[in-house]
This record gives C-alpha cells, sequence and structure tokens, in this order.
C-alpha cells in the first residue's frame, strides 16, 4: 500500500480518544491570563531597535558569533576583505544576493555559486560560505536562512566558516515574529527553513564545549545598518 | 520476576557499587541545574511557559487524527512521500525497500531515538547498507557496540581516555589527548560520509500539522547535512511528534533547549517540508516521512496517561533524577531510560515485563516539576505499579498487604500489637545483618532506629491519665 | 507571637511517628497548645495506606484509608508531622477513592488536612515560636511535602527564630534522600546510593545537625549516618520548635 497503514492507524487513534483524557493536573493552562499570547512568558523582547541589536549582540557574545557592525553595503565589503585575510580564506561559497553581491565579488577569489547547479566537492573544498538570511532573531542571536536567502540548504552549513550579511531591519524580536516573517515573505512557508543559532557545537565528549563539530566552527554576522 | 528485571537489578547492584561510575555521572549533570535555573531566572514566567507548552501537546494528542492528516496531506502537496508504519517492522521495511528502490549504498544517520526504538539501523545493516550515525555521541557507542546512554547525550558515560581508545582502535587515528581534538577526528572522517552518502535518516522532534513540516532540533549540524546532501532522505517520526501550528514551535523550541541542555536556543531548529522544490539548487530529490505507531495508540487509550505522548524528548526528567543519576543510562535496558521511559516502557513493550522500571523509583517527583510540557510522570509510575498488580498480583505480597490491611484496619488491635512488635526491637538489633535477619534489606547498609521508651498513644494515654 | 483565635485541632500522627518517633508528635503537640489551641486525637487513627498503594495494592490501601476517614470524620482541621503521610491524605486521598463510595469524604478530608509546618505559617500565620536551640543544622526537604505540598520556605521561616540555630543550606537539600517507603527494601542498593549522596551533601555543610519534616526521610539518613560512624544528629522540625 502506497501511504501504509493509514487507515488502521487513523482508526487506532479514533477508537482512542474516545474515551477523553481528564487531564486534572492541566488546569492551570486554562488558567492563564487572558489576553497574553504564549511567546509573552518567554524571556522578554525589548521594542526599540537599539535595544534590540544591542540584545542580538550579548546573545551572540555568549553564543561565540562574531557580530561586526558595518556602516553600508560597502563597509560590509570592506569587513568581508579582512574576514578573508584574517582567516586565510582561498575560495569561497555565495551566492547572488543585494547585500553580499559588491563584498562578494570585491573579494576577487574563486567563488562557488550555489544558486546555480553546483558541485558538492567544490563547495566542499570552500574555506567560507557567504550568504544573506530572512532575518536576525534578538531573544534568541539566532539567524533565520531558507534556500532563497541563503543560497541553498548547503552553503550555510557545510563550508568551516559561515558569513552572514544582513541589515539592521531584518531584525526581529523572536521567533513568533520570524514566523510571521516567514508567512508574508513567502506564498507558502519554504520547504527548507532553519534557525541557526552560533555556531555548531557539542558537548558529547564529558559535556565540554567543542565548536565545529560538523557546522562550521566559526560564525560571523556583518551587521550592516538600515 | 521477569528477565528484564532480574537484568535490571543486576546492572543496578553493579553500578550502585561503581563509584567512580557514580561520581562521574553526578559531575556530568551537576553543571545541569545552575546553567538550567539561570535560563529558566530570564523567563517571564517558566510556569506559565510550561502550561502553553503542555496546552498546544494537550490539543495535538487529544485531536491527533485531525492534526496528522492534515499533517500528512500538506507534506505530500510539497511532493513529501507520506508513509504510515503501524509498527517497528513495517517502518523498517518500508525505509529498506526506498533505499533498495533508490539503488543506495551508503546511509548516514543523525540522531533518532524513534529509530533506536525500531532498531532501523541494525535492520539496514542487516538488509546490506553501511549505516554510518553522524551524530558524535551516537559515533562513539556505535563503534563501541553500545546503545546510547542518555537519550539526549548518548556518551555522557566515557572519559575522553576510553573515547581515544575506541578510536584508536577502530578508526586506526593517533592519539588524541584533548575533547577538540578527538571531535576534529570525527568531524574530518564524516565530511566524506557526508559527501558520499546516497541516503539520510533522521528523526523529528516536532511535526507541524498547519503547514506540513517536520522540525529537526540539533546542535553539531549533522543532521543539517545529513538531510541536504544525500539524495534520498527518510525521516522517521513518531505519530505523537506533532503540533497543531508553527507558532507553537515559537515555545515548544527555546525550552526544548532550556529545560533538555541549560541552552538559551539549540544551535540548529530546521523546518523540513518537502523535497527539493523548483528553484533550489540542492537538498535531496526524494523526502519520505514515516510516522510511526508502534503501541504509541495503546498509550493514546490510557486516559490517565496519555499525557506521557507530550514527551518533547528533551532529557530533563533523566537530568534531575536521582535514581538515574546511581543506576546510569545502561541499567534501564530499553531505548528510553529515566522517567520517561519508565513510565512508558511497560506501555510500549509490555507491562509485566518492564513493570520493575516503574516500581524503582522512590517517587520524589523531581522529574514532573523538570518536564517542560508538564507530564505527570510520577503518578504515571503510581498508575503503572497499580495497573501492573491489578493484571497480576504479586503472589507473596498479597497475604502481607491482606494482612496489613486486615490489622491496620483493627486500631484495638494495633493498640495491643504494636508494643509487642516494638519490644522485638532489641532481637532484632541482635540478629542485625545476619542471615536470619528479616530487616536485612535494610541493615546490609544502614542502621535501624532505637525503639523509643514509649509510643505516641502511649504518651497520649499517659498524659489524659494525669489530666 | 501572634495566632489566630485558639482552634481545636485534631492531629494526625501516622503510624510510623507513632511507633518510632513520637517525639515528631509530642513536640506538634507542645507548640500548638503553647499557641492556646485545644488539640485532640482520635485513637482509631492507625496507617494512612501509604505502602500499600505505593506497592500497586490500592484495593487494600483503600480499606486502611476508610479508617482514617472515619477517625476525622468529625475533625474541623487536621494536622499531622509527616509530608509523605500528609501527602497521601491530602493529594492521593481524593485519587484513591475518585468514582468510588465515600469519595466526598476523602475530598472534605483532604481539604482539611494540613502538614505542621505549614498549618503553623499558612493558617495560624505564626513564626516566633519562642523557640531556642543552639546548633549548626541543615534542612532537608522531604520529596513529597516539597513536590506534592509545595512546602519549602514554611520550615524555613519557622527555625530563622529558633535562638541560636545557625541554618546553612545544603547543595542537595531537594534531591531525594532514597527512603520513598518499601522502595527502600525493594531496591536497597538505590536507595542507599540515594542516601550516600544525601549524607555526603550533608556532611558538606558542617552542620552537627539535620533537620526534615519527614521522620521517615530522618530514619534513612540516621541509619546511614550510624552505620558510618559519624557523629552527626537528626530531629525532627516539630521537636526542634518544642525546645522553649
Amino acid at each position: 500500500m502506497p501511504n501504509g497503514s493509514r487507515e488502521l492507524i487513523l482508526q487506532r487513534i479514533r477508537r482512542a480518544l474516545s474515551v477523553k483524557s481528564p487531564a486534572r493536573h492541566l488546569a492551570g493552562a486554562a488558567a492563564a491570563p487572558s489576553g497574553h499570547k504564549p511567546q509573552d512568558w518567554l524571556p522578554p523582547v525589548p521594542s526599540s531597535l537599539a535595544d534590540r541589536i544591542a540584545l542580538f549582540e550579548k546573545n551572540s557574545l555568549e553564543l561565540k558569533t562574531e557580530v561586526r557592525r558595518c556602516a553600508d553595503a560597502s563597509g560590509a565589503a570592506v569587513e568581508l576583505a579582512s574576514l578573508a585575510r584574517e582567516n586565510h580564506w582561498q575560495s569561497v561559497g555565495s551566492h547572488h544576493f543585494a547585500l553580499g553581491n559588491e563584498a562578494v565579488s570585491a573579494l576577487g577569489l574563486p567563488a562557488v555559486f550555489t544558486d546555480h547547479p553546483y558541485e558538492t566537492a567544490e563547495l566542499e573544498r570552500c574555506d567560507a560560505g557567504i550568504s544573506g538570511c530572512d532575518c536576525l532573531v534578538a531573544q534568541t542571536g539566532g539567524i533565520l536562512v531558507t534556500s532563497a536567502s541563503a543560497g541553498g540548504r548547503v552553503l550555510s552549513v557545510l563550508p568551516p566558516h559561515h558569513v552572514v550579511i544582513a541589515s539592521t531591519g531584518q531584525l526581529v524580536g523572536d521567533l513568533a515574529d520570524a514566523f510571521s516573517h516567514l508567512r508574508k515573505s513567502h506564498d507558502d512557508v519554504p520547504a527548507f527553513a532553519s534557525f541557526i543559532t552560533g555556531p555548531s557545537r557539542t558537548g558529547d565528549i564529558e559535556r565540554i564545549l567543542v565548536l565545529g563539530a560538523h557546522g562550521p566552527k566559526k560564525l560571523t554576522v556583518l551587521l550592516v545598518q538600515g | 520476576m521477569s528477565t528484564e528485571s532480574a537484568q535490571f537489578h543486576r546492572d543496578a547492584d553493579r553500578l550502585t557499587h561503581d563509584l567512580r561510575h557514580r561520581a562521574w555521572i553526578q559531575k556530568a549533570l551537576g553543571g545541569y541545574y545552575i546553567k538550567r535555573d539561570e535560563q529558566k531566572a530570564k523567563y517571564t514566567d517558566w510556569q506559565q511557559a510550561r502550561a502553553s507548552a503542555a496546552a498546544a501537546k494537550y490539543e495535538a494528542v487529544n485531536h491527533l487524527d485531525k492534526y496528522l492528516s492534515e499533517l500528512s496531506d500538506k507534506l505530500a502537496a510539497r511532493g513529501t512521500k507520506v508513509f504510515w508504519a503501524a509498527d517497528g517492522a513495517e517502518a523498517a521495511d518500508y525505509i529498506a525497500s526506498v533505499a533498495r528502490d533508490a539503488g543506495v549504498k551508503r546511509i548516514i544517520k543523525s540522531k533518532t531515538m524513534t529509530g533506536e526504538e525500531i532498531h532501523l539501523p541494525q535492520a539496514l545493516e542487516k538488509a546490506g547498507f553501511e549505516v554510518v550515525e553522524s551524530d558524535l555521541g551516537e559515533f562513539i557507542v556505535q563503534l563501541r557496540g553500545e546503545p546510547p546512554y542518555h537519550i539526549v547525550f548518548p556518551s555522557m558515560h566515557l572519559t575522553r581516555g576510553q573515547i581515544d581508545d575506541t578510536f584508536q582502535k577502530k578508526l586506526g587515528s593517533a592519539h588524541a589527548e584533548t575533547p577538540e581534538e578527538l571531535t576534529m577526528i570525527a568531524r574530518g572522517l564524516m565530511r566524506q560520509k557526508y559527501c558520499e552518502a546516497d541516503m539520510g535518516i533522521s528523526g523529528a522532534n516536532f511535526a507541524v500539522a498547519e503547514t506540513g513540516h517536520i522540525s529537526v532540533t540539533e546542535n553539531e549540524g549533522n543532521a543539517r547535512l545529513s538531510t541536504s546532501l544525500p539524495d534520498v532522505l527518510v525521516s522517521i517520526v513518531g505519530i505523537e511528534k506533532v503540533v497543531p501550528k508553527l507558532d507553537d514551535l515559537a515555545v515548544l523550541l527555546p525550552m526544548l533547549a532550556t529545560a533538555g541542555a541549560a541552552q538559551n536556543m539549540t544551535c540548529y531548529n530546521t523546518l523540513l517540508g518537502g523535497p527539493r522544490q523548483p528553484g533550489e539548487t540542492d537538498g535531496p530529490r526524494e523526502f519520505h516521512v514515516v510516522l510511526l505507531d508502534n503501541r504509541r495508540t495503546a498509550l493514546l487509550a490510557d486516559p490517565e496517561q496519555r499525557d506521557a505522548l507530550h514527551c518533547i524528548r528533551c532529557g530533563a526528567c533523566l537530568n534531575v533524577c536521582p535514581i538515574f543519576k546511581n543506576i546510569g543510562g545502561h541499567s534501564y535496558g530499553t531505548t528510553y531510560q529515566g522517567p520517561i521511559g519508565s513510565v512508558i516502557t511497560p506501555h510500549l513493550r509490555g507491562l509485566q515485563s518492564w513493570k520493575h522500571l516503574s516500581f524503582a523509583s522512590s517517587l520524589c517527583g523531581a522529574c514532573g516539576e523538570a518536564c517542560p510540557v508538564k507530564i505527570d510522570l510520577h503518578h504515571h509510575l503510581l498508575q503503572n505499579r497499580r495497573n501492573a498488580i491489578a493484571e497480576n498480583p504479586v503472589w507473596w505480597e498479597m497475604p502481607i498487604f491482606a494482612g496489613f490491611a486486615w490489622f491496620m484496619r483493627r486500631p484495638g488491635l494495633y493498640r495491643f500489637a504494636a508494643p509487642l512488635l516494638r519490644l522485638a526491637g532489641p532481637l532484632l538489633h541482635a540478629i542485625r545483618g545476619k542471615d536470619i535477619d528479616p530487616m536485612s534489606l535494610w541493615t546490609r547498609t544502614r542502621d535501624l532506629p532505637p525503639a523509643p521508651p514509649q509510643s505516641f498513644k502511649e504518651y497520649w494515654r499517659g498524659r489524659n491519665a494525669k489530666r | 507571637m501572634s495566632g489566630l483565635f485558639p482552634v481545636k485541632i485534631t492531629l494526625f500522627i501516622p503510624c510510623f511517628i507513632d511507633q518510632y518517633y513520637p517525639g515528631a508528635g509530642i513536640g506538634m503537640v507542645r507548640v500548638l497548645e503553647k499557641l492556646g489551641h485545644t488539640v485532640e486525637y482520635p485513637e482509631s487513627q492507625t496507617c494512612c495506606g501509604q505502602p500499600a498503594f505505593n506497592s500497586g495494592y490500592w484495593d487494600e490501601a483503600r480499606s486502611v484509608a476508610e479508617t482514617m476517614l472515619d477517625a476525622f470524620r468529625d475533625a474541623e482541621v487536621v494536622v499531622g508531622v509527616s509530608g509523605s503521610c500528609g501527602a497521601m491524605l491530602k493529594v492521593f486521598y481524593p485519587e484513591l477513592f475518585h468514582g468510588r463510595p465515600r469519595e466526598a469524604e476523602a475530598k472534605a478530608l483532604a481539604a482539611k488536612t494540613h502538614e505542621f509546618s505549614s498549618f503553623l505559617v499558612n493558617v495560624l500565620g505564626v513564626g516566633d515560636l519562642g523557640a531556642s536551640f543552639p546548633a549548626k543544622a541543615t534542612f532537608h526537604d522531604g520529596c513529597h511535602g516539597l513536590r506534592e505540598l509545595g512546602i519549602k520556605r514554611e520550615p524555613r521561616d519557622l527555625l530563622k527564630h529558633v535562638r541560636g540555630l545557625e541554618l546553612v543550606e545544603m547543595k542537595e537539600a531537594e534531591t531525594c534522600c532514597g527512603f520513598g517507603g518499601t522502595f527502600a527494601v525493594k531496591f536497597p542498593e538505590i536507595s542507599t546510593a540515594m542516601g550516600e549522596v544525601k549524607c555526603a551533601s550533608i556532611l558538606e555543610t558542617g552542620a552537627d545537625l539535620v533537620i526534615s519534616n519527614d521522620s521517615s526521610c530522618l530514619m534513612q539518613i540516621q541509619g546511614l549516618f550510624d552505620r558510618q560512624g559519624q557523629n552527626i544528629k537528626s530531629m525532627h522540625l516539630a521537636e526542634v520548635l518544642a525546645h522553649f
């Protein structure tokens, strides 16, 4: 059968649910103060842009995400060139996006563009992946990417250094805001979307933090004014 | 006593005497409380957040047919193949057939406890496929031929020395001193595997009915890579993972991070809703979602314990459980350890064979207190006990409790007999620790208190006589 | 010292306290009478039924619990010195009698039952009882009292007024001591391991005395300390507060 035991399982579920669950211990949920949304209970998010930027930077510091402020797209190009020198990049992966086009071409490095068909093996050899994003999330210090905004599903995770070029106008308060943005900016929520919150990490060995477990060891956000 | 129960007793006894192991686990989980409390303190109201998270899961689980159908249809609309598996065998067979049809040779897997539950890696290896674990902790225990130790931290019981030893033996790698060096060895190996793999397998932490996505949470990035690079992707998802709305994740994702690992937010939280879409240049060309029952509907049918299906597999209950911290994860002998495992395993694998997990608890309630989705864990342990006894009372306990009830219903007899029992105190003290000592289960390791000169009832009668 | 107008208080003395730790009950009597209240003690109470309940024998637990429903039928307010037995009456009796005859009585008993420290602080509104007990002590939170009855602040609010008492918190104050009723003899190895963690935490504080609102926990802790040859004493909260 193509979809397996769909009807059987649905039947079992309906039979099971024919008896209501008392859930006495969940009475508290009903007693929640009205007029509040669930996300109101999360860590508070300030409302001004300046405060949100400060929160994003504070979170990034804890996560070991590097944030560099840039006055404009040209400023970002200068920072990107610095990064390339500091980290001895020999080739980069990227895609075509407004904030990045100038910066990436100014690098003068061989580049694999993932918004056309590309060879995984070539991207794997790149020292950095430079992408845009859908939005930045102040509450978590996170970056929301989709295929359209970040050059596909792989660019933002395969090269060992991920650089995001974003503008302060892309900063939203919390995850609910990010979901709202996803809905508004695409007809259908895309088939791929990912929140990136810091460089890749693991604590699997003796609970000691190690960065760069599989995904990027370094994450840099070039935050452009506007 | 079932064989599983006998094995549990043996393993628990052995581990509780292993002071090095106990100290190691206490240390490993020691930092968790402090950091978790710091995280919780940042919340505007942690208890209200729990109530909201519980409400979202309650809605999902109590309308499971509606939300699963919605999920399935929305996924399918983007070209996802959705397969409903009644049990583990059906799921494993389907996944193997997907691999065969696609000419797959090499499979890379990211962490999925649901996959562990149905022994998926073993089934696929038996069918002739190479299966590599990409999660670092899972990779390490796979090399050692051990099951995962904790649902979130599979290798927390191992020292760097043990891991180095394993890597040298199994991978032929050079000696490595630090966790960083060891991690880089695994990273280097995995990069090749990601690029070579024909198929990726993942699990899911949540599945959003409203928009038709599964949600995968991880810190390492191995799931991002396993689900993006290979041409074929299969995600195995327990049916209870469904949540009604995308916005529910706005609360559930941070709470999963806080409760599970004392983080603000886990490093990668990825929504996957379909194979490579028109306009995408990468991603799997085939995306299969396997929705697994495997006796979850049996748990659903227990209205008292239905909320055990709220579980988001954060591991918080393991982290706070004093039983877990003293016997370790392997003693449980089953996929799901700790309090949640003790609650659901009797339902998933048989009450009589697995009831001992529900009995091996002091019912301290730390688990229920820690659970971000308000599962009434410790009370479910009591309910499992009641159900197990109702089905099959223990032959030598029956007369004891019948006698207990008979005696305690007779206050006059109690008043008469209790002092006599207390007089036996000195006698018990004399045979303490010896084979004939009926209290030996206590006195092997602990002293008994001396009997007081008078009981409360005697004191009360004495003072009334004075008045 | 404040208190409400004298109340008739019905004492709940669990079988355990009656037989092995009457001092806790006697302490409670002394404190309540000092506050000017009348105490009564129905002698027909025996056991709350928890051992059978925890072992899964709910029918037997229920039949024992009925004795308690009878004993406390006419009580206005019931006060007990055990967090675990108090939780049995307050939290688990409604569960035990759910959908059964006498459910209403079980709920009524649950509603009028209080644990001793909670009664003093939350119902009578008292803090300073005029007690004095010079010692360096740490407080162990019995799990049922803590998590089923929400008692945390109350014992500490009372102890802070005890003259000469230096109260230090242990790291593992809220960690289960490992007694757990029948668990202590069904899984003695695990129980002992848990107790060892608790005892180590107590020792770390440098206290000479461990106080709790649950005597069953103290039996476990003292039993281990005695076996280890440690010179640490244990007392029930009520016994400490009765030193005036």
